[in-house]
């Protein structure tokens, strides 16, 4: 892993072998195992999983999101900026939330206050953390909504949440995440409700403001397409764990962990018409009662003995690891004594 | 094949200047007022054993192009057919055998499945309304169906809760094809799936088709979706089609300027982001009033002198496919 | 396509599947209990009235009609846990045998009410339209009609008597049920399923036999455990000012209300009826809130 001291100074977001379960009627949900993710400073991340595999919970935690006391973390650690957010009680949180890290969520229409107008739910948060008066919070919410693309900043600020098409409701959310300069964007499916043209633009819009403001995004999707346009880095998730990280490209042009492979064939996009997709077979593994090993080995096509009886651990170089057996990684080298 | 030409198998599916408006708004006598115009106006045909993608963004009528044609939601103008027998007409007992010539399947299993209903219950609904079966014989049969999606017949007797996401599409498509339909409508059937079940259901649709000479057509938003399953498409924005055709040509070599834009911005490993000038940003128009000439226009790059007239559907001179757009044709 | 269902194991898995599926669903029951201790506590009222009613005659000591007018008006004692009226009959025996008459009207009512209300209320809200609003504004009519008074009225017209009470108590909770089944109607008619069966050409009966009453009955239930609370009180007021229960029938309102005049120097015997029906209101209330929380989709996987 990437995270030597050195380096960690120079990052937004550090989560650090984080794992975390919610206790229910019937046992213990290990929602996350071992998790580890580096944001480092103006870098696009994505993490890329299918529902329940851990990513949305995973950015939840480090930004303690997550329903208090229905969660138990059972270890690692949260550095958001060099501070620890897990130490954090509600009213820091909060005040972290605004300045260093804002998030921004799959269904616009719940996030915001229907009945507010859009401009004073914009300019509230602006005043609340950047200390501005009226005059200039309004200011700043109207220059950033020009930014987002929206005509009429004016008039848009006069109109209800319900007023406005899905579209215009995320970019609206995204200028009031971006309003307080945060240095951090959590992004968690932000476009998967919204049309492809509509995807397109507010892409775009997130990518060119992270990269001119040098704001870090994490992006959290089940659309590796979409990831693949977006994001410097990837992490692929599987089950509550990392399974394979990387340079995009590297990733998704040469994947190494059998799931990250299966992941990109099953698409329709890269087989011929009427072909038969290669699906995976199987289904998720319930976190109550995972299987022993490596979680992905009941659905894995090529299987070593190994898989079944010891869970690998991401070991690689140059930024780029996978945890597989298959992939030549002896036992002793992923240990992780040589990670910390 | 769309706009009736050289179709080699008869059409199982004929819908002709098919427009849908819902009520928008009522006066105190509860008389509408205005309309959201829907559907303006389609024609298309599925041949016997084909498939005919639809696609299009949310609120350009498609799915409503769907409840119509399946008989939920009621149209005043147009014509639908099944197997050349107008649906419309049909009263009674007729209606009713019409109706369980085509099935339909939702997008989500989760809410198209009665939670409270064991499974053979579910996957027999369709004989069970039509009658004439004992609870023994709708089980036995609800075996044989379930084994042809893939479950397990000594899954019968639970509740859908206890199934996956992917597993719930399959007990849908059991029923769906549980009356030996000529039509199967998809509704997005893999939209509120996993990546990894979406192949298991693609595979499973396309393995029905061969074994059953299903007719299929498919309601998406995907386009690699419809590329892959489907032999042909129409693209589907504000209620008309815009662009029909063999689904290699028409997704391959878009000629109208919106399925360019469409296929522009659907994300895709091959392309890089498009820019915001490529996706050609704008609001579906509103639809209750719909704008005069092409609809298209307002955000349409190559807008030009003659946009201002109602665009028709016409064939292109080369190739087999059909363009709303006068600026295509050259 | 050729595999044939197995008919044995899957004719006997079945019942083991219900048997499981009702043990886990009794520990989950108890899981969710567990965690509102309130709503246990309902449970043991309700347990312990139904107790009341079913074996009143094994739990009472005397008899509840046998007049000792050498024992009158005595303090709780040993021999008298709840002390004894005007004429002496023992107020313990008195109050247990007052469950089957006040529960069992209270019941009764709610009952009525709900078969009837959900009736109206899924026939109005799939027939729709004219009917629709005819009949829920006739329910608007019938919302407006307090139940004490229509309980006077009916005791004028017909006589004083539990059921004519209960009758009039009824008719006015007609409408809160009629309101919620329509509710619950006219959002299932909306849900995928029930479009589904639409195309499969199902009729309106059809729907709603295997798909609207199964379905709106959760909320339905959990309406009439949180009713019986009230209506228990409602019965109880009636008998109080004589509308119900008439002597020497043991009722609990009846019993406050006799109990009444002896207010300042017997305390015991208003006030031992008065808890009893304090207490099963507040059971059933804290049952049926209970329930309602279990039912909660929101509340539910957590």
């Amino acid at each position: 892993m990437m995270t030597g001291t050195a380096e960690l100074r120079g990052q937004a977001l550090a989560i650090h072998n984080l794992s975390l379960e919610f206790p229910t009627f019937s046992g213990a949900v290990k929602a996350l195992d071992n998790v580890s993710i580096n944001v480092g400073k103006a870098e696009i991340v994505g993490i890329v999983g299918e529902s329940g595999c851990g990513k949305s919970v995973t950015t939840m935690a480090a930004t303690g999101l997550l329903p208090r006391g229905r969660y138990r973390i059972t270890g690692g650690s949260v550095r958001l900026f060099n501070h620890n957010t897990l130490a954090m009680d509600e009213s820091q949180l909060q005040d972290v939330r605004g300045k260093m890290v804002s998030t921004i969520f799959q269904e616009p229409m719940n996030a915001l206050n229907p009945t507010i107008r859009i401009g004073k739910q914009l300019t509230d948060v602006i005043m609340r953390h950047e200390e501005a008066s009226l005059p200039d919070a309004r200011r700043i919410a109207r220059d950033i909504l020009a930014d987002m693309l929206i005509g009429e900043p004016e008039r848009v600020m006069k109109l209800y949440p319900f007023e406005l098409s899905g579209g215009m409701r995320q970019r609206v959310l995204i200028a009031m995440a971006f309003s307080c300069n945060p240095g951090l964007i959590i992004a968690d499916e932000p476009t998967t409700a919204l049309d492809v043209t509509v995807q397109a633009v507010i892409l775009r819009l997130i990518q060119n403001r992270a990269r001119r403001t040098g704001t870090s995004v994490v992006f959290i999707s089940h659309n590796v397409a979409v990831v693949s346009q977006l994001c410097d880095r990837l992490y692929v998730m599987y089950a509550g764990r990392i399974v394979e990280h990387g340079a995009t490209r590297t990733v998704l042009d040469a994947p190494l962990h059998p799931y990250t492979q299966a992941l990109l064939r099953c698409l329709p996009e890269r087989v011929a018409p009427k072909q038969e997709l290669e699906a995976i077979t199987g289904a998720v593994p319930t976190l109550m009662h995972p299987p022993a090993g490596c979680y992905f080995q009941p659905r894995c096509k090529e299987p070593v003995d190994l898989c079944r009886s010891r869970s690998p651990q991401l070991a690689g170089s140059d930024g780029r690891e996978v945890a597989c057996w298959r992939r030549g990684v002896a036992p002793e080298t992923s240990e992780q004594g040589s990670r910390q | 094949m769309t706009e009736g030409v050289d179709t080699i198998a008869r059409p199982v599916l004929e819908v002709s200047d098919l427009n849908v408006r819902f009520p928008a708004s009522r006066d105190w006598l509860g008389r509408p007022t205005s309309h959201v115009h829907a559907v303006n106006g389609v024609t298309l045909q599925v041949r016997g054993g084909g498939s005919l993608g639809i696609v299009g963004e949310s609120g350009c009528g498609k799915s409503t192009l769907a409840q119509a044609i399946i008989g939920l939601a009621p149209y005043e103008k147009g014509r639908v057919a099944i197997d050349g027998e107008d649906l419309q007409a049909a009263q009674g007992r007729q209606k009713r055998e019409l109706r369980q010539k085509m099935q339909i399947v939702f997008q989500d299993p989760q809410s198209s499945l009665d939670r409270r209903l064991p499974v053979w219950r579910l996957i027999s609904e369709p004989l069970h309304i039509r009658g004439g079966h004992s609870n023994a014989e709708l089980h036995a049969k609800a075996g044989q169906l379930a084994v042809a999606v893939g479950l397990r017949p000594e899954h019968l007797d639970r509740l859908p809760h206890e199934f996956s996401g992917g597993q719930r599409q399959r007990i849908a498509i059991a029923r769906a094809i549980s009356t030996d339909p000529d039509l199967m409508v998809l509704d997005e059937p893999t939209s509120a799936l996993d990546v990894s079940v979406q192949a298991q259901i693609v595979n499973l649709l396309l393995k029905l088709q061969r074994e059953r000479g299903l007719t299929y057509l498919l309601i998406s938003h995907d386009v690699a979706l419809v590329r892959h399953f489907c032999d042909d498409v129409a693209v589907m924005y504000l209620g008309q089609i815009v662009e029909s055709g063999p689904a290699d040509e028409v997704l391959g070599n878009p000629r109208h300027p919106y399925t360019q834009t469409l296929l522009a911005s659907a994300p895709s490993f091959a392309s890089p982001l498009p820019t915001i000038a490529e996706v050609r940003m704008g609001e579906l128009p509103n639809n209750r009033k719909l704008p005069a000439g092409c609809f298209y226009k307002e955000r349409c790059g190559k807008a030009a002198a003659g946009c201002e007239a109602p665009q028709v559907l016409q064939r292109l001179s080369d190739g087999a496919r059909h363009a709303r757009c006068h600026l295509a044709q050259g | 396509m050729s595999a044939v269902v197995p008919s044995e194991p899957a004719a006997a898995s079945p019942a083991m599947r219900r048997a499981k599926s009702i043990s886990e669903r009794l520990r989950y029951l108890w899981y969710l209990s567990r965690r509102s201790p309130l709503t246990l506590v309902g449970a043991a009222v309700i347990l312990l009235v139904l107790i009341m009613i079913i074996a009143a005659p094994v739990i009472a000591p005397y008899n509840p009609d046998k007049v000792s007018l050498t024992a009158r008006l005595l303090p709780p004692s040993a021999a008298h846990w709840f002390g004894t009226d005007e004429v002496g009959r023992d107020l313990f025996s008195r109050v247990i045998y007052g469950a089957r008459a006040s529960c069992g009207a209270a019941f009764m009512i709610v009952l009525i009410s709900m078969s009837v209300g959900v009736l109206i209320g899924c026939f109005s809200g799939v027939v729709g339209g004219r009917v629709d609003t005819a009949i829920m504004r006739l329910m608007d009519v019938v919302l407006a009609l307090p139940a004490l008074v229509l309980a006077m009225a009916l005791a004028a017209a017909l006589g004083p008597s539990l059921f004519n009470s209960m009758l009039a108590v009824a008719i006015v909770r007609i409408p809160a049920y009629v309101r919620l089944a329509r509710g619950q109607t006219l959002s299932l008619r909306e849900q995928v399923f029930v479009k589904a069966s639409r195309t499969f050409g199902a009729s309106p009966f059809y729907i709603l036999r295997w798909h609207i009453l199964p379905n709106a009955m959760s909320p339905i239930i959990v309406q009439a455990t949180l009713d019986l609370g009230g209506v228990v009180l409602i019965a109880a007021a009636l008998s109080f000012i004589g509308l119900g229960a008439q002597p020497p029938t043991s009722e609990w309102g009846a019993l406050v209300s006799s109990g009444r005049s002896y207010m300042l120097d017997q305390w015991w015997y208003a006030t031992f009826p008065g808890l009893a029906i304090l207490i099963t209101a507040m059971g059933c209330n804290l049952v049926g809130d209970g329930i309602r929380d279990m039912l909660d989709p929101r509340l539910r996987d957590r």
